[in-house]
């Protein structure tokens, strides 16, 4: 394997070390097989795998994912992908109705292994419908795991987990660190769901990121660290399981809070987190906590709107400015 | 042709369903069946006719008028009715209720109560069982009412374009909850009638032939087994019993009721078991039977206790917890 591995190969690597691992893994989705996905993140696995594995659907969302639960209520793990997740509101009775209660509302009958990936974000001036982070529509639903990768290694591990797991789990790959290059994971990487990772230690003031914000939390962590402020940055990796024990620990040593979201700040994931933050660890903190989040409007198209609207290091840069001053 | 001995069986069958969902509507009415009911008394031989026809291991996916379907597949009355009087001992150990009756032991997959939206999975369990070389079909039942949703047109192109063994059955009873189907549907036969466009057979048969109903599906069941594709079947019958709850049905004429009446599945099975020379007083038997098993059932889960308080947290997740934070 190269030196390095872009996030848009970790998805097809991902996905073909576990098809290779389990016959009963199957993929189906728009575009996904001879044009290799429109993101280019399922390149070869038609080749390698055949038609009976990787399956091309028609632009029919509840098709999709209505079909990937009944096979996977049968003994398959399919994995489909819903192109934009902007989308997954064309199937949302699945998400919302069908996949994460099936298990409850039947005495637990019954187990929905199945993945759904989805193509989230945005920073590439796709426009209202084709941008959304939306992380945080998934997680109003419980039942439902959450997984949202930063890095080309993560992908990879935690596509494993999400293909092994029993549980329905949705997979949020960022379209903005498509292009993005890291190291090539380790032979059998697996990355348990609910594990954050603390990616830059600091002193002074705890970062809580997920997927594309993660680098934009970093590089405004550099930035600060030449001002003498410590940063310290959490990576969550999932919205569900969510580690909060992992941000609890960190407060333990910086006392202040700042989430990084892209999702809007209307029903945002770090309303959740900091909840349980001011539930649970008050004690910890020496300042209010503050929330970076996305504008509560539709993404705009020009690249000129679109910055005002997502969260950008500048901002970050700002908000841990003020508060490490608090 | 079928033996008078698998008639007289498939009638006491009926009958055993018809009596609990008399019991039901009795339980609902004296308060000790809470939330709704939505009884398919008249239905019968539509799932008792189409079990028949069918392998134990095919898939069976019902609507929220399904507690024929689970009996039709092995549940027993006392555990229908114990989970509609939401006792521990219910088929879902008294967290679906009345409307998600699943017997998945018996491949029997669950009743869904957003319209249409089983169809998918339906189609998703025939993929399966295509990838798994298992020779099994799917049987998606709904209303006619499912026949105008998405979900019902993304669920047959899928079927057809992929091939798949599954059958879509549908219970036309003539209305969509309150409103005549036919004011609200472009064509006439809102299910069959839809077939063509997706270049599947559709088929129609009377819903209250149990032998009518078993010989369609088995011709279709056969024709999905060898490899030729899904098919609609289109099976006309009418509700003893209104909506839900304690809806009398008013918006229904009454001569449309009484012509209805005089054509009930138990009725005309017993004429023709006495065609074929049973004597009445093996009928009679049968019906008594019905009657006992039904009685004891209705005592059998008055008596059985309350679900576990503690159990409202589990089953969310396949480790059988609830747990959503690490």
């Amino acid at each position: 394997m190269a030196d390095v591995i872009t996030y848009r190969e970790a998805v097809a690597e991902g996905l073909a070390r576990e098809m290779r691992r389990d016959p009963s893994v199957v993929c189906l989705g728009e575009d996904i097989g001879e044009a290799g996905g429109v993101f280019k993140t399922t390149v070869g696995l038609l080749k390698e795998f055949g038609p009976e594995r990787v399956w091309d659907t028609p632009i029919s969302e509840q098709a999709i994912v209505g079909a990937a639960m009944g096979a996977a209520m049968t003994g398959m793990r399919p994995v489909a992908e819903i192109m934009f997740s902007d989308f997954l509101a064309c199937c949302w009775d699945y998400l919302a109705n069908e996949i994460p209660k099936v298990r409850y509302m039947t005495g637990g009958q019954v187990t929905v292994p199945l993945v759904v990936r989805t193509a989230n974000g945005g920073g590439l001036g796709f426009g209202a419908q084709h941008s959304q982070a939306t992380e945080n529509w998934a997680l109003t639903v419980p039942g439902l795991k959450i997984a949202a990768p930063a890095t080309p290694a993560d992908v990879v591990g935690m596509m494993a987990a999400a293909i092994r797991s029993d549980d329905p789990v949705v997979f949020f790959e960022h379209k903005g660190l498509l292009a993005s290059k890291g190291a090539p994971p380790p032979p059998d990487h697996l990355v348990e769901l609910g594990r954050a990772a603390v990616v830059r230690e600091g002193a002074d003031v705890t970062l809580v990121a997920l997927a594309a914000m993660v680098p934009v939390a970093l590089s405004a962590a550099a930035r600060l660290a030449e001002e003498g402020i410590g940063v310290e940055v959490v990576d969550l990796r999932c919205l569900v399981p969510l580690d909060t024990a992992t941000v609890l620990a960190s407060l333990g040593r910086t006392s202040r809070l700042v989430t990084v979201e892209e999702n809007p700040y209307q029903g945002g994931w770090g309303g959740t987190l900091v909840s349980v933050v001011a539930d649970e660890g008050f004690g910890l903190l020496d300042a209010p906590v503050r929330r970076i989040a996305g504008e509560c409007v539709p993404l705009p198209f020009a690249d000129a709107l679109e910055e005002q609207v997502i969260p950008t290091t500048d901002k970050v840069v700002a908000a841990v400015r003020s508060l490490a001053a608090y | 042709m079928m033996e008078a001995t698998e008639l007289l069986t498939l009638y006491e069958q009926m009958a055993v369903i018809r009596r609990t969902e008399k019991a039901a509507h009795d339980l609902f009415m004296s308060g000790l069946v809470k939330g709704t009911t939505h009884l398919a008394a008249g239905h019968e031989a539509i799932a008792v006719g189409a079990s028949a026809a069918l392998r134990p291991d095919d898939y069976v996916f019902a609507t929220y008028r399904g507690h024929h379907h689970a009996m039709a597949r092995g549940a027993t009355p006392e555990e229908c009715l114990a989970e509609l009087m939401s006792r521990a001992t219910g088929l879902c150990g008294a967290k679906g209720g009345s409307m998600h009756l699943t017997k998945a032991s018996m491949n029997m997959l669950g009743s869904y109560a957003i319209v249409g939206a089983h169809l998918p999975m339906a189609v998703g369990a025939a993929w399966s069982a295509r990838l798994r070389g298992s020779g099994q079909v799917a049987v998606a039942f709904f209303g006619d009412g499912a026949t105008n949703i998405g979900a019902f047109h993304e669920a047959l192109n899928l079927a057809a374009v992929w091939k798949l063994p599954v059958l879509f059955v549908c219970e036309n009873n003539l209305y969509m909850e309150y409103t005549p189907i036919a004011d609200v549907t472009a064509v006439a036969r809102p299910a069959a009638d839809r077939a063509p466009s997706y270049g599947i057979p559709g088929e129609t048969v009377d819903g209250n032939d149990v032998v009518a109903v078993r010989d369609a599906v088995a011709g279709l069941a056969r024709r999905a087994r060898a490899g030729d594709g899904p098919a609609v079947l289109e099976a006309e019958t009418y509700r003893h019993f209104g909506h839900s709850r304690a809806d009398p049905a008013a918006y229904r004429p009454a001569e449309e009721v009484e012509r209805w009446l005089k054509h009930d599945p138990l009725d005309l099975a017993r004429g023709r078991l006495v065609e074929m020379g049973v004597p009445e007083a093996k009928v009679t038997a049968a019906d008594e039977r019905a009657r006992d098993v039904v009685q004891k059932a209705v005592e059998a889960a008055k008596n059985a206790p309350p679900p576990d308080p503690r159990d409202a947290l589990t089953d969310v997740w396949a480790d059988g917890g609830a747990a959503w934070r690490t």
